[in-house]
């Protein structure tokens, strides 16, 4: 009984993972630019790969392999936001201009840092 | 000590990753970890930022609080995405980030750019550039709930 509830939980996992991933992927379509493109990615990243591991984790059950998918998902948490960074921040360097429908840099009193600034007001 | 806790979590990894558990093979795995401790130190990378273990006792309540942040917002993004009007609004913007370490600010610029929705694009000093997917999350990061949240997290160091 408990064997099948935790099969269920698992498959519920792993469902909604592809879900978000599915989602995810659609909106790197759908999206206009690259920044905002970036966004729906990052959907896939966090909660797609969270939820895939879980469901992983559950059919894995408690040991090693378990703890090895939890290093998995440090990794993935470690790096992405590092690697999300790097790209934005040489999108900007390469004058990439982001659509946007708003731009609070100036309202807020603060100029953006001169040597990554992507767009002219 | 600070070498003393980093040889003690290499050695952890060493015991997970490895499966092997013979008195020879633990003694290999315990030189690697001293060895490479020791090659950390040479390279003085064992530092407060190098090996934050003083923030393991707080991570404790940050780590599941970003997570919940990180699933409502991947939520509110998936919904955008689905949304057939695609309703973006994208927004440039700058906050403060009021850290007092090097590790803490990076916490955060990285804490942000976790959550779907909003990237880091750049950090200057302690004002960072934020790419924000509709308005509202601009805001609700100009709000500052999430550096009062990662200040506490940092602690008084």
């Amino acid at each position: 009984m408990s064997a099948l509830l935790i099969d269920a939980m698992s498959l519920l996992c792993i469902l909604a993972g592809s879900f978000f991933t599915i989602a995810g992927a659609i909106g790197l379509v759908r999206m206009p630019d690259l920044f905002t493109r970036m966004h729906a990615a990052s959907v896939i990243d966090t909660l797609g790969v969270s939820l895939l591991i879980v469901g992983m984790m559950l059919q894995a059950g408690a040991g090693l392999v378990s703890l090895k998918l939890i290093f998995v998902l440090a990794l993935f948490f470690l790096t992405g936001p590092v690697v999300t960074h790097a790209l934005a921040q040489a999108a900007l360097h390469e004058r990439v201009e982001p659509l946007l429908a708003e731009d609070r840099r100036a309202a807020r009193g603060q100029a953006p840092p001169a040597d990554s600034e992507g767009a002219p007001a | 000590m600070r070498m003393i806790s980093l040889a003690a979590f290499l050695f952890a990894f060493w015991l997970a990753l490895s499966g092997h558990y013979t008195p020879g093979m633990i003694a290999v795995g315990a030189g690697c970890a001293i060895l490479v401790a020791l090659a950390a130190w040479r390279m003085r990378v064992v530092d407060a930022e190098g090996h934050p273990v003083h923030l393991l006792g707080r991570a404790v309540t940050y780590f599941p609080w970003l997570a919940i942040e990180i699933a409502k917002s991947a939520w509110a993004v998936t919904r955008v995405i689905l949304n057939p009007r695609l309703p973006i609004s994208p927004t440039m913007t700058t906050v403060k980030a009021s850290q007092r370490s090097a590790v803490g600010r990076a916490v955060y610029a990285n804490s942000i750019t976790l959550t779907p929705g909003t990237i880091t694009v750049a950090v200057d000093g302690d004002l960072l550039t934020i790419h924000a997917l509709v308005r509202d999350g601009a805001l609700d990061l100009e709000a500052g709930a999430m550096d009062r949240r990662v200040r506490d997290f940092e602690g008084g160091a």
